[in-house]
């Protein structure tokens, strides 16, 4: 191929043209494309080019399509690549004119040359126009048969395709089968890995319909599936093994030894130099070795080599580092790590220089050394940098809040900043509280905070202009002459102020103190005691939902997935975590069918209800917390994770029916009529199935509300075998519509909190319950905010718990 | 899975963008930049790699100056998309030869092609410069490598007159030579990337060493190709933590930390006598990585001296220091700087910056620099009061020094020394590597008796972060 005229290379892209250089596109491919003159070729790439790059920048071109579709009649390669890109990228929106290309990409799928089937049969498949499905199915078929490992490795995510844009035809043609039956026997990797991959995706979308998708979907953890890959792993290219290694972190051994053979056989998978297998089997050695302390502690010290040396991009990982000096911060080398974190507060990268002020503060409210660290951060005041002033400032002011004794020395050296210098609104606002805090000891507080008040308009923050009135109606308290006209231009400025907030709390004090000053006062400057522990300090619940989303985006977020990812999403695509936490070996599909139905019923009843996401998310990807609403009805699935193999042969069938079926009228509100018999009768008290609580509000709730009751008892034997790990007493637990908030703890003590709500309205039962399966004895504290239901609710919690285990 | 990757120019402009999956809107990579540009969260002037918008995640990596950047929903593996990036980045470099904005724009319809054999409804097919070769129509347009910046990734390698081919690095793999025939030869670069911080009194308080060797062949036929390292190297050492290897200082064998290797590396033998054999795949692509923090000796010492200069004792009953200082003449102090090179005389570095930020109160600087200095900048940035002295290049075995004086605008506290510092330094040494890890011999299984194609084993060191405390 020539290298293009230079005039042609010239364009800038970046400038959009009008509309005329498109019908001038549009007139020169017209005139190309009846034309069998030599060298047409090469014009027909300079205009495509052109074409695709104002694609690229977002120039509409689409009405070029006709004349695409008719240039494309040639066997140049190049040409139809590009051709086809272009389709792609209109099809969506132009269903009528895809059709355009249904002939010549239908054609081109039985071409003789291989490359061109595959690549026309990807593009017939990413036209997702769904009235085009019924052209697709043909040349599928024989994609999936074809002799050429591209054409299949194309044609498999074809399916895939097919199913996003219609999944009734994708089963009805049984492609899924197809593509099961390749992934165990096409000799090419790349075929089987994408066969995984689309199975992974379409099965746990069908799950909820369909019985059977459901089972074939445990079925790829199972042992045999899970063997197969893992003996094949060096033939799949470093992406596959990723899939791959993923599915296997899923996996439960049945004994030690199987734990061991699957890491010795990873085990040369750490030194690989793509940062993303090494994670993945990173992921697989902590998953597998949760049981077993000691040798996951080895793991740690395993992986440490090997995670060093993929990382080594300075600045996050110095970040870590300054994360981790605070995390080993004790009384002996508190000196030590202080004297080396003031180090880095000069540093050139401020970034790092503010994170290490801020480790410096946290060490401080660890409460190692006190007296040597206040120190450092007043001298951090000093240090005449704004960023360093203002990270100190914030530190100083959660210093005082919990130790007030050391106001004297802090205040003496703020008192001496001068608000100018302090521009940060997070800085601006923790000086302005402490002026009102202490605005006793600090002479000039009144002063400083009027100045500050009559620059009012020119103070963006709408958090400093918050604190500044709250720390005049303070200071005023104090020091009434000499503030009284200060409060008086904050109020007025307040009641003006556009910030909604800002004018409410105004409007608030004056009020306050127009009906008494002395409530006003009891209200803005009441005793206050010294903060023991801040709130935002991460719980060790949320943390441990992280870690069973460990190689995911959860841990760069530190939140949990259900905090970042919309409902939608958390769906098919993340088949993946939810069977690896819930630890399901190979589930017994006896106990799956009743069930499906149940989460079928939600799903409907869920498209009313915004608000409950929440619940039906993690419900796909399977988080410690909310477990599948399927489990639920199937008690026997917990023991079944110790013994997957033994389950398949073995399907337990006793008392499925009842338990199930009180499910799902339990989900829909019913009154469960024949409650099964070994436990005490449920009372009638309805809880709502998919009832919604955050972790925070719990903990707020929980602290808020009192003791109703508080009970202990004992445990079933079948219970106690089945409590392994907490997450299968999370599943039982749900299906009595009793959600889990968070859980912890490891044989044989556990520990879980539970919550629920009353069916017809939002009034919240709140549970602690300690399990010690050595004693075989529960201990519960429920709280509630409607205390005379307590004993009900108890009875019902109790009854529930009492049914756990047996099958 | 990810759903859509584009890559952006500095200005903003989407160069070449792919979308796979539809499910995040056409507009995500204009709120991308927007929310990169104007990153201010916690505190960080920088926005991370990795982030989260109205539920859509991306991820980024730039590279020359470009962003390359994947979207999605789905919460992935962070590690496998970053990773995949850096690919993505590596296989159109192989492709172009040179990787910058106007080779892109160039061969947009070529990185199509790629992007579409890369990726496929979201999901990795290949990195693999070599596989991805029999599915790729478009030939490169290359461009003129003639017209990089001297700084540019080629010259990096360049010992004085000792010059390496300068265009091996910026040569597509698939494009032809000019003259329509392919050069035989084959290139192993020794890259390390030295971390070394020195406490106030010179010692050295972490030193380590971030290696790779890097291999990019162009051998018709991919021979089988034996490599072999230093025999007596060391890796990691059963369990025992970094600080052990300490210990030994200096002593013969090098020693790593621990080392990850390409997969199509075969190790058979490494444990016996140290050498690797494998059939390079086309492109560029890390053998293996590297990394130590045995002890090493640092390239450069650096010597800062602080001293204030001028008594002023300022007795008067004035209101207004202002007046005080003006009366009295400004306030003074001296910084002076010296750097030794401690390395062979033969080496030369090049591109050295030395760096230190002064305090906030320092108006103006004057230099002085030694007598006959040539080829050597200073500079004192007013915005962000920092010292800056560049030198061209430094010959081993010399010793430079610099002599700033600073002018404040008010009193000092009496410590200079806290507000000033610490100095950072960067620099790129070619054939010169702090590791001593060494490729003894680089053999090539013989096709012929006649065959016997142009071998290149480069070595660079540069700074990662250098930094002496004052």
């Amino acid at each position: 191929m020539a290298p293009p005229a230079q005039s042609q290379r010239t364009q800038s892209p970046s400038q959009p043209s009008g509309k005329g250089e498109v019908s001038d596109l549009k007139t020169q491919l017209r005139q190309l494309a009846g034309s069998r003159a030599p060298g047409v070729d090469d014009s027909k790439r300079e205009l495509f080019k052109k074409v695709i790059s104002y694609m690229t920048i977002g120039i509409d071109v689409s009405s070029v399509f006709g004349e695409m579709v008719m240039c494309s009649v040639t066997p140049d390669i190049v040409l139809k690549k590009m051709c086809y890109l272009y389709v792609g990228n209109y099809a969506k929106v132009n269903p009528d004119l895809a059709l355009l290309t249904i002939n010549f990409l239908q054609r081109d799928c039985k071409d003789q040359d291989p490359m061109i089937r595959g690549l026309a049969l990807r593009s017939l498949c990413s036209l997702r126009v769904a009235n085009l499905v019924e052209y697709l199915v043909g040349p599928l078929g024989l994609g999936l048969k074809d002799s050429n490992s591209y054409v299949r490795t194309v044609a498999v995510f074809g399916v895939l395709k097919l199913y996003h844009i219609s999944a009734s035809t994708c089963i009805d043609e049984e492609f899924p089968l197809t593509l099961k039956h390749l992934m165990h026997n096409d000799p090419d990797a790349q075929v089987v890995a994408n066969c995984l991959t689309a199975l992974q995706e379409i099965w746990s979308a069908e799950a909820s319909n369909s019985e059977d998708a459901s089972r074939e979907r445990e079925a790829l953890i199972s042992k045999p599936v899970i063997y197969y890959f893992l003996n094949r792993m060096k033939v799949f290219s470093e992406w596959s093994q990723c899939i791959v290694l993923e599915l296997v972190s899923k996996y439960v051994p049945s004994d030690n030894n199987e734990i061991f053979d699957i890491m010795n056989l990873l085990e040369d998978r750490l030194q690989h130099a793509n940062g993303a297998v090494v994670l993945a089997t990173i992921k697989v050695f902590l998953h597998l070795t949760l049981s077993m302390n000691d040798v996951h502690q080895q793991v740690y010290e395993r992986i440490k080599a090997p995670l060093l040396t993929l990382y080594n991009e300075p600045s996050y990982v110095k970040k870590l580092k300054l994360e981790m000096l605070t995390a080993v911060a004790n009384e002996s080398n508190t000196y030590e790590i202080v004297t080396e974190l003031c180090e880095y507060a000069a540093n050139v990268d401020i970034p790092i220089a503010r994170e290490s002020i801020r480790a410096v503060g946290k060490i401080a409210l660890q409460q190692y050394d006190v007296n040597a660290i206040v120190d450092r951060l007043l001298q951090f005041l000093e240090m005449e940098k704004d960023y360093v002033t203002a990270e100190a400032l914030v530190l100083v002011k959660d210093l005082l809040r919990k130790y007030p004794q050391w106001s004297q020395d802090c205040i003496a050296v703020v008192g001496s900043i001068s608000s100018n210098n302090v521009q940060e609104p997070k800085a601006k606002a923790a000086l302005i509280w402490m002026l009102g805090e202490y605005s006793q000891e600090m002479h000039d507080a009144p002063y400083i905070l009027e100045s500050l008040i009559e620059n009012w308009d020119e103070e963006h923050s709408a958090e400093v202009r918050l604190h500044l009135l709250t720390a005049v109606m303070k200071c005023f308290f104090k020091r009434a002459p000499e503030t009284q006209k200060a409060l008086g231009a904050a109020l007025s400025a307040g009641l003006a102020d556009f910030h909604q907030d800002v004018h409410d709390r105004a409007l608030f004090y004056y009020r306050l103190l127009q009906y008494n000053v002395s409530v006003a006062e009891s209200v803005v400057n009441p005793p206050k005691q010294a903060v023991s522990v801040f709130a935002d300090t991460q719980s060790s619940e949320i943390k441990d939902r992280i870690f069973d989303e460990f190689n995911s985006l959860s841990v760069v977020y530190q939140k949990p997935s259900y905090m970042f990812t919309d409902k939608e999403h958390r769906g098919p695509f993340e088949f993946s975590d939810e069977l690896g936490n819930l630890s399901i070996g190979a589930e017994a599909a006896e106990n799956v069918a009743p069930a499906l139905m149940v989460e079928a019923n939600d799903k409907d009843l869920l498209l009313s209800t915004s608000e409950e996401e929440e619940i039906k998310g993690p419900a796909y990807n399977g988080s410690a917390y909310s477990a599948p609403l399927y489990d639920a009805s199937s008690p026997s699935v917990s023991s079944l994770s110790m013994q997957s193999e033994l389950a398949i042969s073995n399907p337990i069938l006793s008392g499925n029916a009842s338990q199930s079926s009180f499910a799902i009228d339990d989900l829909l509100g019913l009154v469960p009529a024949s409650a099964p018999a070994p436990a005490p009768l449920p009372p009638q008290l309805k809880l709502n199935s998919k009832a919604a609580l955050d972790p925070g509000t719990f903990q707020q709730k929980w602290r808020q509300l009192s003791l109703a009751l508080s009970q202990d008892f004992t445990l079933s034997p079948q219970g106690v075998a089945a409590l392994t790990t907490p997450q299968t007493l999370l599943r039982h637990m749900q299906g009595h519509s009793i959600h889990c908030i968070a859980s912890g703890g490891q044989s044989p003590n556990f520990k879980f909190f539970f919550f629920a709500q009353k069916a017809e309205e939002p009034s919240n039962y709140l549970v602690e319950c300690i399990i010690n399966t050595s004693s075989t004895k529960a201990q519960i504290k429920i709280k509630a905010d409607d205390q005379t239901t307590s004993q009900a609710f108890s009875d019902l919690f109790q009854s529930a718990l009492s049914k756990f285990g047996l099958s | 899975m990810i759903s859509q990757f584009f890559v952006m120019s500095q200005r903003g402009d989407n160069i070449v963008f792919r979308d796979y999956r539809g499910d995040v809107q056409k507009g995500s990579a204009e709120i991308f930049f927007r929310k990169v540009k104007f990153w201010k969260e916690d505190g960080q002037e920088e926005a991370p790699p990795v982030f989260n918008a109205d539920g859509v995640n991306y991820f980024h990596v730039k590279v020359v100056g470009l962003l390359f950047v994947a979207t999605t929903r789905v919460n992935v593996s962070p590690s496998l998309v970053l990773e995949l990036l850096q690919r993505i980045a590596r296989v159109i470099k192989d492709y172009l030869g040179v990787l910058n904005e106007d080779s892109l724009r160039k061969n947009f319809v070529l990185v199509y092609e790629l992007l579409d054999e890369v990726i496929d409804f979201g999901y990795v097919q290949s990195t693999s410069t070599e596989v991805l070769k029999s599915y790729i129509f478009n030939e490169p347009i290359v461009i003129d490598a003639a017209r990089l910046q001297p700084l540019g990734p080629a010259s990096i390698f360049m010992q004085g007159t000792k010059r390496m081919p300068g265009t091996a690095v910026t040569k597509s793999v698939v494009a032809n030579e000019p003259g329509g025939r392919k050069r035989e030869e084959i290139f192993v670069d020794i890259i390390e990337k030295i971390s070394v911080t020195f406490s106030s009194s010179g010692y050295i308080l972490t030193s380590e060493i971030d290696g790779t060797i890097q291999m990019k062949s162009y051998l018709t036929g991919n021979p089988e190709i034996r490599i072999a390292l230093n025999e007596d190297l060391g890796i990691g050492k059963g369990g025992r933590s970094i600080y052990d290897y300490r210990s030994s200082t200096g002593s013969g064998a090098v020693v790593l930390d621990d080392c990850n290797f390409h997969e199509s590396v075969r190790l058979d033998s490494f444990d016996t006598d140290r050498t690797l054999s494998l059939i390079p795949p086309d492109g560029e692509f890390p053998v293996m990585n590297y990394r130590m923090t045995q002890e090493f000796k640092p390239p450069f010492r650096i010597n800062t001296l602080i001293e204030e200069a001028g008594p002023l004792k300022v007795i008067s009953f004035c209101f207004r220091i202002n007046t005080l200082i003006e009366e009295a003449g400004p306030l003074k102090a001296e910084v002076i700087i010296k750097v030794s090179a401690e390395f062979s005389s033969s080496i030369t570095a090049n591109t050295i910056v030395v760096e230190m930020p002064l305090p906030k109160y320092t108006t103006r600087v004057s230099f002085g620099l030694e007598p006959g200095a040539a080829g050597q900048r200073t500079d004192f940035k007013e915005a962000t009061k920092r010292l800056e002295w560049g030198l061209k290049k430094i010959v081993g075995g010399s010793e430079h020094t610099l002599r700033a004086k600073l002018t404040f605008s008010q009193e000092t506290h009496g410590n200079i020394t806290k507000e000033s510092g610490p100095v950072n330094m960067t620099f790129t040494i070619p054939m010169y590597n702090a590791s001593r890890l060494q490729v003894k011999y680089l053999q090539i299984a013989k096709k012929s008796s006649t065959y016997n194609p142009y071998r290149w084993v480069r070595y660079v060191t540069q700074a990662n972060s250098y930094v002496a405390r004052i």
